[in-house]
């Protein structure tokens, strides 16, 4: 079991093309808090995201997720759960096979009563069974939380978490929010404070050009 | 990321998943195997009519035979990388996995389409072109099963360099026959020993050289395989 965890990330950039979308970009926070990623379009939030995630080389520095007791076994995907608009569902396979993908490929055991309380928890308990490319906008939306929770990724990050969601839609994201808040470390990547409430470390992007 | 960091185990699992995903998309919209045995047949059909009732030296035989499997691989085995693109899921994949499992993971599904590909492409060319005989079954075999997996291999890594290039269909066939031509020119000779009844002692050379390029392309493809993956 691990402890207290950190996240650090030091000196960071991105050129693509000769343009540098951000420069010097650094942070850091533990379990229990939430980081703040914000600023205007196109000044490379999703960008920070993708190389918070991994998925993304930093032209220019690191990103580090810390623990007491972390190991070398357990690889990064097994530590990550994220939500982005970019994100997409293998939209030929149901929810629930959605689900047991996404575990399989990271090597880890299906627990499928654990799927059925995250999809019943989004609101997709009775379309389960239908293919995600039947579902709408604000559906796949909610599957991408489902599809970030699934393993209890000590690390959630959500890049414009509220985006597509209905009324209802948004209270269960920030119900997740609060509870990420409490186990574990949360980033948000938004312009609208209201998704996140309270936050203990931000990066203003538009400082970082 | 490296695999390394997983137990093997769990490696394995991951290799797995990702192959039966691919699989069981597959098998839902029958892209690939739609694509691949409509090359084979109509390929196939056009040869046996251009022929007509005259014959071909086996030598020719042998090679139209690899033709036909060149062009029915490069028609097909791209679809396991370009598909991740088109729908966006490749993020999703490299979330889930580390580069190696998705290598392995895609190679795998690959191998299994070109292994099912050339059974089908052997046994029509086999049964409507009429002056190829194959007098050595056994190296004939062997030929195809390493010609197969030189093919899977090599059309893998090849694919994930090319799915996310715009002009991704004219660039695969291109980017893939000279890195393939020491495996075609091997495997057409092979054949053409099997079809002269040639021994097995003197193919072995041509199944040496067909050892030794799948385990240096499937090597170099594991070593490089983050970096075309990544960014």
């Amino acid at each position: 079991m691990e402890g207290r965890l950190t996240l650090a990330g030091e000196g960071l950039k991105k050129v693509f093309n000769r343009r540098t979308v951000f420069d010097n970009v650094s942070f850091s926070v533990a379990t229990g808090s939430v980081l703040l990623i914000t600023g205007r379009n196109g000044s490379g939030k999703s960008t920070l995201v993708r190389i918070i995630s991994r998925v993304l080389s930093p032209s220019a520095g690191s990103v580090r997720l810390e623990a007491d007791g972390m190991t070398g076994a357990d690889p990064w995907q097994t530590r990550i759960g994220l939500v982005s608009p970019y994100l997409q569902m293998f939209e030929e396979f149901t929810a629930t096979e959605n689900l047991s993908i996404a575990m399989g490929v990271r090597g880890l055991p299906f627990d499928s009563a654990r799927a059925d309380s995250l999809l019943e928890r989004v609101a997709l308990y009775p379309r389960r069974n239908d293919p995600v490319r039947t579902y709408s906008s604000g559906m796949k939306q909610r599957m991408k939380y489902a599809f970030a929770l699934l393993h209890e990724p000590p690390l959630l990050i959500l890049d414009e978490p509220t985006s597509n969601l209905d009324e209802e839609g948004v209270g269960i994201v920030r119900a997740i929010m609060e509870e990420q808040r409490a186990k574990g470390i949360l980033v948000v990547a938004t312009n609208d404070l209201a998704d996140v409430g309270r936050f203990d470390a931000q990066v203003d992007l538009n400082e970082r050009r | 990321m490296s695999g390394a960091e997983m137990t093997p185990g769990r490696f394995l699992r991951s290799v797995l998943a990702i192959f039966l995903k691919d699989w069981r998309s597959e098998l839902r919209t029958r892209y690939a195997i739609s694509a691949l045995l409509m090359f084979v047949i109509t390929t196939i059909a056009i040869i046996l009519f251009s022929l007509g009732s005259e014959g071909a030296p086996a030598d020719a035989l042998s090679g139209m035979l690899w033709v036909v499997i060149f062009f029915g691989a490069m028609s097909g085995l791209s679809r396991t990388f370009v598909m991740e693109e088109e729908r966006g899921t490749t993020l999703t994949l490299q979330l889930l996995a580390p580069a190696s499992a998705v290598y392995f993971g895609k190679l795998l599904f690959n191998l299994v389409l070109v292994l099912g590909l050339n059974a089908v492409t052997v046994l029509l060319y086999a049964g409507f072109i009429a002056g190829f005989v194959i007098r050595n079954v056994p190296v004939f075999l062997i030929t195809v099963l390493l010609g197969s997996l030189g093919f899977a291999a090599a059309a893998t890594v090849i694919a994930a360099i090319i799915a996310r290039a715009n002009t991704r269909g004219t660039l695969y066939p291109v980017l893939s026959f000279p890195i393939m031509l020491p495996l075609l020119l091997t495997v057409i000779n092979a054949t053409r020993l099997a079809s002269e009844g040639a021994f097995f002692q003197e193919a072995a050379g041509e199944f040496q050289i067909l050892v030794s390029y799948i385990v240096v392309v499937v090597a170099i493809s594991y070593m490089l395989f983050e970096y075309i993956w990544k960014d």
